[in-house]
């Protein structure tokens, strides 16, 4: 066995969401996944994982506070000695509830905000929510839990990124994630909505860099660049494989929230299989573990211990094959995708565009790779 | 050297955990979505940081226990540079 324990585990929970939001990044496809997994089900994951070595757990979704399990489930992770995270769009949240899960040893509590307004918060997750959130902020303080923030930024907010650090201030933040958005998904589909031209992101950066100057430590903001406007790809979840485990509503394993996308791996169920066997045996974890996988230019590539190729999906969303470099790389010979996405996002935005898509159970459906994002 | 004095009595900070992980035959610090495995040194020093142990007692608790002696400026910059990334608070 030459791969590491799977630290970190992420459970999404369902994919059932009150929101609609454009730039989700669960599958187009998700309401065609199979039954959500019972809450037995779910605690023997977590008792295999931890015993496993994970260690860092994910609660995710959809909404995690749609299941009603979600007290249960975090007392069995806390006894094991799991680091608790819940990461929510804070609707269903309650003082009861709250309550109910400070007791079960919930750690930490990631709040998602859309947006600094109302408007367009409720704007791009086509619901009315924010002051609802709001509410869950007051929450999270009176409960003695660290308040952090997640925002995710695209062209339609990133010009809102002061007011949104601002906001963040006012509630208290300690952690502000502005994280862009990735493109898989309903981001990938909207792709082409979302993508900020380079001179919005400079000024997004220089607002950030002021306002980190002026609140000093007391709050730290973490700005993810939008891999697009890089010329390196990312360590994607550290390399496939490597101490990332995900398993989705209906108990499929991945080693990426993404990967369910990725052609020609079967992935295991936690319902048919164990989680050490899954990590340790299967095929599909197995893929793209080292270097055998990879194709010129990674795999003479002196950095590629460092970055692993970049992302996998997003190299199969943009050339059709998992096992090419990620085209964010400027040496890859698909770069030119990259920047042409880039370019034409700069011309939609000044053209104006088509409706975005947002992310509903109706409209689910199964996305074609390569296919040319809604424009 | 930092001004940090050595009755400052530090402590794990509030949101943070510190434990023995045998997975990866370390201690880490557990965070929001963050983990730091920690060296024997840093685990021993942590360890010691529970809010009622001045850094002077920990200093010489860890010199006894380790049979050594002049520990004070290492232990003393591994605090401040742990109060600086928040993996520790001081108590009154």
């Amino acid at each position: 066995m030459t791969a590491g324990p799977p630290l970190w585990l992420l459970l999404e929970l369902t994919y059932r969401c009150p929101l609609h939001c454009v730039f989700c990044y669960n599958p187009t496809d998700f309401a065609a996944t199979g039954p959500e997994l019972p809450t037995a089900e779910w605690l023997r994951v977590l008792r295999e994982a931890r015993a496993l070595g994970a260690v860092q757990l994910g609660l995710s979704g959809g909404e995690p506070l749609a299941r009603e399990d979600l007290e249960p489930i975090v007392a069995e992770a806390h006894a094991l000695g799991f680091y608790t995270n819940l990461i929510t769009s804070g609707i269903g949240m309650t003082e009861e509830r709250i309550r109910a899960l400070k007791a079960a040893g919930l750690d930490h509590i990631q709040l998602s905000f859309q947006d600094s307004t109302r408007e367009l918060n409720d704007f791009l997750s086509s619901s009315r929510t924010f002051e609802l959130k709001a509410r869950v902020a007051e929450l999270i303080r009176k409960y003695h839990y660290p308040m952090v923030l997640n925002v995710v930024l695209h062209r339609l907010n990133i010009d809102h990124v002061g007011e949104i650090l601002a906001m963040a201030e006012s509630l208290g933040a300690q952690y502000v994630e502005l994280a862009n958005t990735q493109y898989y998904g309903w981001a990938w589909l909207n792709r082409a909505h979302l993508l900020p031209s380079r001179a919005q992101l400079a000024r997004a950066e220089e607002v950030t860099r002021t306002f980190r100057e002026r609140v000093g430590s007391g709050m730290q903001i973490y700005f993810v660049v939008p891999d697009y406007f890089e010329t390196r790809p990312k360590a994607c979840m550290n390399g496939l494989g490597n101490v990332f485990l995900a398993v989705t509503p209906d108990g499929t394993a991945l080693p990426c929230h993404a990967a369910r996308m990725l052609p020609g791996l079967e992935f295991p169920n936690v319902r048919e299989h164990d989680v050490r066997s899954i990590w340790y045996d299967s095929a599909a974890f197995n893929h793209f573990r080292g270097e055998a996988w990879m194709k010129e230019p990674c795999s003479s590539c002196p950095e590629r211990q460092r970055d692993f190729g970049g992302c996998r999906c997003q190299a199969y969303l943009l050339t059709g094959d998992a096992a090419n470099a990620d085209p964010v790389c400027e040496l890859s010979p698909h770069h030119h995708l990259v920047t042409a996405a880039v370019a034409e996002a700069e011309r939609a935005a000044a053209a104006g565009a088509a409706p975005l898509i947002f992310r509903d159970h109706r409209i689910s459906i199964a996305v074609e790779p390569r296919r040319a994002p809604a424009t | 050297m930092s001004g940090l004095s050595g009755s400052a009595r530090p402590a794990i900070a509030h949101g943070m955990r510190l434990q023995w992980e045998p997975a990866q035959d370390a201690h880490v610090l557990l965070y929001p979505e963050g983990m730091v495995k920690l060296n024997g040194s840093a685990a021993a020093i942590l360890e010691r940081c529970d809010g009622m142990r001045s850094v002077a007692e920990i200093v010489a608790d860890l010199e006894r226990t380790f049979g050594t002696t002049n520990l004070s400026d290492d232990v003393t910059a591994f605090v401040a540079m742990a109060l600086e990334r928040r993996w520790l608070e001081l108590r009154a």
